[in-house]
C-alpha cells in the first residue's frame, strides 16, 4: 500500500471508534432507559395541538437560493486552495489569471446583490 | 508477521482513545464552565450541589439523560432519526484526528490537514438536515432549514479566511501552518481575518448570538425538539466537541498552535501542549463571554452579515494578501 494512503488509516480507525461510541450510547439508552410509549407521547410536538398536517410543507425559496449561491462560492474556494499553496511556483502569470477569475466572480456577486438575491427583508 | 500489524494497530487505537476520552471529559467541564461563567455574569451561583463546587453536575446530567426513555415519534423516519445524532457526533470527533497538539503529537499528520478539517466541518450540516427532516415536525424542520442555510453561508467566509492563511504558509499541513508562525502569529498581520474567523466560528457552531437554529423563544429547541435521552446527549456532546474543535482550529491558524508567545525564558519552560490547551481555553472563554453579553441576532441580520459583510471582506483580503505577497516577493 502506498505510504501516503497509510497515513489515512488512523483516520479510518478514528471514525470507527467514534461510531462505536455513538452507536453504543444510543443502544445503551434503549437497554437501560424505560419504555412506556403511548400515542400522545409519540406524536409530533405542536404546543398542545394535534398536528394539523404533515410538517414537510412548502418553505421559503430563499433557502434554496442560499444553497445555490453556496455551491458557487464553495467551488471557488476549492479552486483557490491549490492556487494559494502553489502561488510561489506559478509566478506572476498564475497570480493575474486568478485575479481575472475573481473579477468575473465579483461581477456575478454584484449582479446577484443588485437583483436582491441576498435580501431577507 | 502478526506482531508487525497488531502492535502498530494497538498503538494507533491507544492514541485515538487518548484523544477521544479527554475531549469527551473536557466537553463535560466546558458545559460546567459555561453554566458557572454565565451564572457569574448574571450574578447567580450556578451549579453547586453535585460534587465539590458542583464539578460533577455534567456527569449527573448525562447519566440522567441516558436512563430516560428514548422517544422516537411515530410519524418520523426512524432510521434517519436515530442516525442523525450518530453522524453529528462522529463528525465532531473525527476532526480531532489531524489536530497537532505539540510537535509530532498528532494521530495522522496528513499533508492536506486543513482541507480535511474544512471538509469535516462542511459535512456537519448533514446531521442537522437529517434530524430536522426525519423528525417530521414543524419546529425541527424550520430549525434545520435555518441552521443549514446559516452554516453554509458562514462556511464560505471561513473558506476564504483559510485561503489567506494558506497564502502565507504555502502548505495544507497543520504542523507546517503552526511552524510558519514562529516569527509572528498570524493573528497580528491578519487581524481582520482572525476576527472574521472567530465570528464565523460562532455561527458555524450555532452559538449565541447566532443560535437561531435552536432559538428557544420561536422554535422550541430547533432541530433537537423531538430528541430525547441518548440521542439528545449525542447532539449536545457534538455541539460542544465541535466548539472545542473550532477553538483548536482558531489556535492553529491564528494563535501559533503550541508555540509560546515569546521564545524567551519565562515563557518557553512550559511544554507546547500546555500553551496549546491554554490558548484553546482562552478562545472557549471568549465563546462563553460572547454568549453572556450579546443579544441574539435576527435571521435577516445574520444572513446580511454573512453574505454582505464577511464574504466581500474576506474575498478582498484574499486579493490584498496575495497581491502584497507577490509585490514584495514574499510568497513562500
Amino acid at each position: 500500500m502506498a505510504s501516503f494512503l497509510l497515513e489515512y488509516l488512523p483516520i479510518l480507525f478514528f471514525v470507527f471508534i467514534a461510531l462505536a461510541i455513538a452507536i453504543g450510547m444510543t443502544t445503551l439508552s434503549f437497554v437501560i432507559g424505560s419504555s412506556k410509549p403511548d400515542r400522545e407521547k409519540l406524536s409530533a410536538y405542536e404546543c398542545g395541538f394535534e398536528a394539523f398536517d404533515d410538517a414537510r410543507g412548502r418553505f421559503d425559496v430563499r433557502f434554496y437560493l442560499v444553497a445555490i449561491l453556496f455551491i458557487i462560492f464553495d467551488l471557488e474556494v476549492a479552486f483557490l486552495f491549490p492556487w494559494a499553496i502553489s502561488l510561489g511556483k506559478i509566478g506572476i502569470y498564475g497570480f493575474w489569471s486568478m485575479m481575472f477569475f475573481l473579477l468575473i466572480l465579483t461581477i456575478g456577486f454584484v449582479y446577484e446583490w443588485k437583483k436582491g438575491a441576498l435580501e431577507w427583508e | 508477521m502478526i506482531n508487525s500489524i497488531l502492535i502498530p494497530g494497538l498503538i494507533i487505537i491507544a492514541q485515538i482513545l487518548a484523544i477521544i476520552v479527554p475531549v469527551l471529559i473536557s466537553v463535560a467541564f466546558l458545559v460546567y464552565a459555561e453554566r458557572k461563567i454565565l451564572a457569574l455574569i448574571q450574578l447567580r451561583k450556578g451549579p453547586n450541589v453535585v460534587g465539590p463546587f458542583g464539578l460533577l453536575q455534567s456527569f449527573a446530567d448525562a447519566l440522567k439523560l441516558i436512563t430516560k426513555e428514548n422517544i422516537i415519534p411515530s410519524n418520523s423516519n426512524k432510521m434517519v432519526f436515530l442516525l442523525a445524532p450518530i453522524i453529528t457526533m462522529v463528525l465532531s470527533l473525527a476532526g480531532w484526528a489531524v489536530i497537532p497538539f505539540a510537535p509530532g503529537w498528532v494521530v495522522s499528520d496528513i499533508n492536506v490537514g486543513i482541507m480535511y478539517l474544512f471538509a469535516i466541518s462542511s459535512l456537519a450540516v448533514y446531521g442537522v438536515i437529517m434530524a430536522g427532516w426525519s423528525s417530521n415536525s414543524k419546529y425541527p424542520f424550520l430549525g434545520a432549514l435555518r441552521s443549514a442555510a446559516q452554516m453554509v453561508s458562514y462556511e464560505v467566509s471561513i473558506g476564504f479566511v483559510i485561503i489567506t492563511v494558506l497564502l502565507c504558509v504555502g502548505s495544507l499541513n497543520l504542523t507546517k501552518i503552526v511552524e510558519a508562525q514562529e516569527t509572528v502569529w498570524f493573528a497580528i498581520p491578519l487581524l481582520p481575518m482572525f476576527i472574521v474567523f472567530f465570528i464565523s466560528a460562532l455561527a458555524e457552531t450555532n452559538r449565541l448570538p447566532f443560535d437561531l437554529p435552536e432559538d428557544e423563544s420561536s422554535l422550541v429547541a430547533g432541530f433537537t425538539t423531538e430528541y430525547s435521552s441518548a440521542s439528545f446527549v449525542l447532539f449536545f456532546l457534538a455541539e460542544y466537541a465541535s466548539m472545542i474543535l473550532m477553538s483548536a482550529m482558531t489556535v492553529i491558524l491564528f494563535l501559533g498552535g503550541w508555540l509560546p508567545p515569546f521564545d524567551v525564558f519565562p515563557f518557553n519552560i512550559l511544554p507546547g501542549i500546555v500553551w496549546f490547551i491554554l490558548k484553546i481555553i482562552f478562545i472557549l472563554f471568549l465563546f462563553l463571554w460572547v454568549r453572556g453579553t450579546f443579544p441574539r441576532y435576527r435571521y435577516d441580520q445574520l444572513m446580511r452579515l454573512g453574505w454582505k459583510v464577511f464574504l466581500p471582506l474576506s474575498l478582498l483580503w484574499v486579493v490584498l494578501t496575495s497581491g502584497f505577497l507577490v509585490i514584495f516577493n514574499l510568497v513562500p
